[in-house]
């Protein structure tokens, strides 16, 4: 019953955060310097007084600000975020067809991140302060602080332009340009259909720039993983552990891990929020047509609707995330109360 | 005594002593830049485009002629101070208001709160960026809109403080003389916060350094023609025959950020009592 009223209590203060979000987008997109209209119209379609007119009429530009917000959620509820400036289309329709490409990727990057960092912090921690823990610290440290888009271009300048054996850019060659996806995730489709020459391509080209965006959150998971084995490592039931006979690799395996990974949870949920925010350099470096790509375009263009599209889908992840760590963790750890 | 305290940190912590050295030597280029430059950093000179590095250019010249080493060199005057701006800001910012959430309690603490939450929520790089292109593209601007995006983790980091300090002795003999509330926060409550939140912020002087550049490296940033990292990174990004356009400034933003960051990782250890116990 406990766990039932904490979900519920957790789902409000969602609602309320998500509201926040709404209120901050729709002032931001208020906030535009000059006219509002000129600004989510673009300058073309000024000239045309009936696109004009139903535009205010849609928006209820010649309305209060409180009945404009009111509309401002009200079509928003309907899925209409707008249309975009600078593609001409609903920009919910823009998402959808860049939001596929961002979520493989970011998926990709987790996956490598976590492995990666539960593995070194693991290892870190086991050997703390001996030179494999040292070495471990640095290669995390160098992920957090190398720059991703000086990393892009490093491993743009050797792997494709010196080895050339990786592909520069996009998300597929040439050859596949015409590929009609059913689903917009690439790798299912390929693997639904067995189609093999499909998923080498796509696999060939989200490889760099997956490992540049996780080199970072791997960096921040090592780091979490290593402080959380220590400070697990203290603890009486592992000396307990040791007394029993048990050798440092059954303790670390069999006793340490399990509480030990429970705050990397947390890091997981939080990272994908950020991994797909992260996405702008990587995804513009590597002409990668996905969401961080398609903000990029929205923002040079001060394409309003969709760069604010982009912003609310990425916020509400993030809100349906930490909610979802929350509950997860409270099924994880009894020392949760709540 | 202090020089035994001092070697004896050394050793234990060679990461971080390597990386204050290395922050020193940055501050230094910055303050005597003019001497070392041995360019103008503006000056373009079209006749002399693209050349590799050599002994009159020691990072070669980018696609105006310009000295990417004098432009190196000046960019510490830009990134240095922008990373500190961001974080010295967010700290005046997000500390104040979180002292005030974690002081004042109940109702108040609970809005301010979930604000934080809700301005957490967003994706930083992402509403920094809209935000730049609103206000933009000004070095103050980049450096305004990194401080809306980044000042809610302050805000929670004081609140903790708060929290802890406001049930000590202290300051309960400061209510007892009956003080007024606002009074106690100020002079009482926030001193006693302000040094180990300046210590955990200090952690994040790489972060700072990391995402202006990268704003730079977006063309969010300073103006061109501005000797900024980011965007000199950028003005190679599209000529990977000319690596050393873009290779050199980003090796300084890593060297810098991860320079921090060794100093920021020696000093969580340091504040973390849980690992503190284990040495």
């Amino acid at each position: 019953m406990n766990m039932l009223n904490y979900i519920g209590r957790r789902l409000l203060l969602m609602a309320i955060v998500m509201a926040g979000v709404v209120v901050i987008t729709f002032t931001i997109s208020h906030m535009v310097p000059g006219d509002p209209l000129v600004a989510n119209l673009g300058q073309s379609a000024m000239s045309n007084p009936e696109i004009v007119a139903a535009y205010e009429e849609k928006w209820g530009l010649n309305k209060p600000l409180p009945e404009q917000f009111i509309l401002y959620v009200r079509n928003m509820f309907k899925g209409d975020l707008g249309t975009s400036i600078r593609t001409k289309r609903p920009v919910l329709y823009d998402l959808s067809v860049y939001f596929p490409a961002t979520v493989e990727m970011a998926t990709l990057a987790t996956f490598i991140s976590v492995v990666f960092g539960m593995l070194f912090g693991v290892i870190s921690a086991a050997r703390r302060n001996k030179a494999a823990d040292q070495v471990l610290r640095a290669v995390s440290l160098v992920g957090i602080s190398i720059p991703a888009f000086w990393l892009a271009l490093l491993m743009l300048y050797v792997f494709y332009f010196r080895l050339n054996i990786a592909p520069g850019s996009g998300r597929l060659s040439l050859a596949f340009l015409s590929y009609k996806s059913e689903t917009g995730f690439l790798i299912l489709d390929a693997i639904k259909n067995g189609n093999m020459a499909l998923l080498k391509d796509v696999l060939s080209h989200i490889a760099m720039p997956s490992i540049v965006l996780a080199a970072s959150t791997m960096g921040l998971m090592t780091r979490t993983v290593r402080s959380s084995m220590l400070d697990v490592m203290g603890q009486d039931y592992l000396r307990t552990a040791r007394a029993k006979g048990l050798t440092e690799r059954q303790v670390i395996m069999n006793h340490a891990l399990k509480n030990g990974l429970i705050p990397s949870v947390t890091m997981f949920g939080l990272s994908y929020g950020s991994l797909l925010g992260g996405t702008v350099l990587v995804e513009t470096i590597f002409d990668y047509p996905g969401l961080g790509w398609y903000a990029y375009q929205s923002a040079t263009t001060l394409d309003y609707p969709a760069i604010m599209g982009v912003t609310l889908v990425i916020a509400l992840i993030n809100c349906v995330m930490s909610l979802l760590i929350d509950i997860i963790y409270a099924f994880i750890d009894p020392r949760v109360r709540y | 005594m202090v020089k035994n305290k001092i070697l004896r940190f050394i050793k234990k912590n060679p990461l971080a002593t390597i990386g204050a050295l290395v922050c020193i030597l940055f501050f230094l280029v910055a303050i005597f830049a003019p001497l070392i430059a041995t360019h103008d950093p503006l000056a373009q000179n079209f006749a002399n485009r693209n050349r590799p590095p050599s002994s009159v250019h020691f990072f070669g010249t980018d696609n105006f002629g310009r000295d990417v080493f004098s432009r190196v060199v000046y960019g510490t005057r830009i990134s240095l101070p922008a990373g500190f701006l961001v974080v010295i800001f967010s700290c005046i910012f997000g500390g104040i208001y979180g002292a005030v959430a974690g002081y004042f309690g109940k109702m108040l603490d609970e809005v301010l709160m979930r604000i934080v939450d809700i301005v957490m929520s967003f994706p930083s790089l992402v509403l920094a960026m809209a935000l730049a292109a609103v206000f933009g593209k000004t070095m103050s601007n980049a450096i305004l809109v990194i401080v809306l995006v980044w000042w809610p983790k302050y805000a929670r980091m004081m609140r903790g403080l708060v929290l802890t300090v406001r049930e000590t002795e202290y300051v309960a003999a400061a209510v007892a003389l009956g003080e007024k509330k606002s009074h106690i926060l100020f002079s009482t409550v926030i001193p006693n916060c302000v040094a180990p939140l300046l210590v955990m912020a200090s952690a994040d002087l790489g972060a700072a350094i990391l995402m202006f550049s990268g704003l730079g490296f977006l063309g969010m940033g300073a103006a061109p023609p501005a000797p900024e990292w980011g965007a000199m990174v950028s003005d190679g990004a599209k000529m990977l025959n000319y690596w050393w356009v873009s290779v050199f400034p980003g090796a300084a933003i890593f060297i810098v950020s991860i320079s921090f960051n060794f100093i920021g990782d020696a000093l969580r250890d340091l504040l973390d009592p849980k690992l503190r116990n284990l040495e």
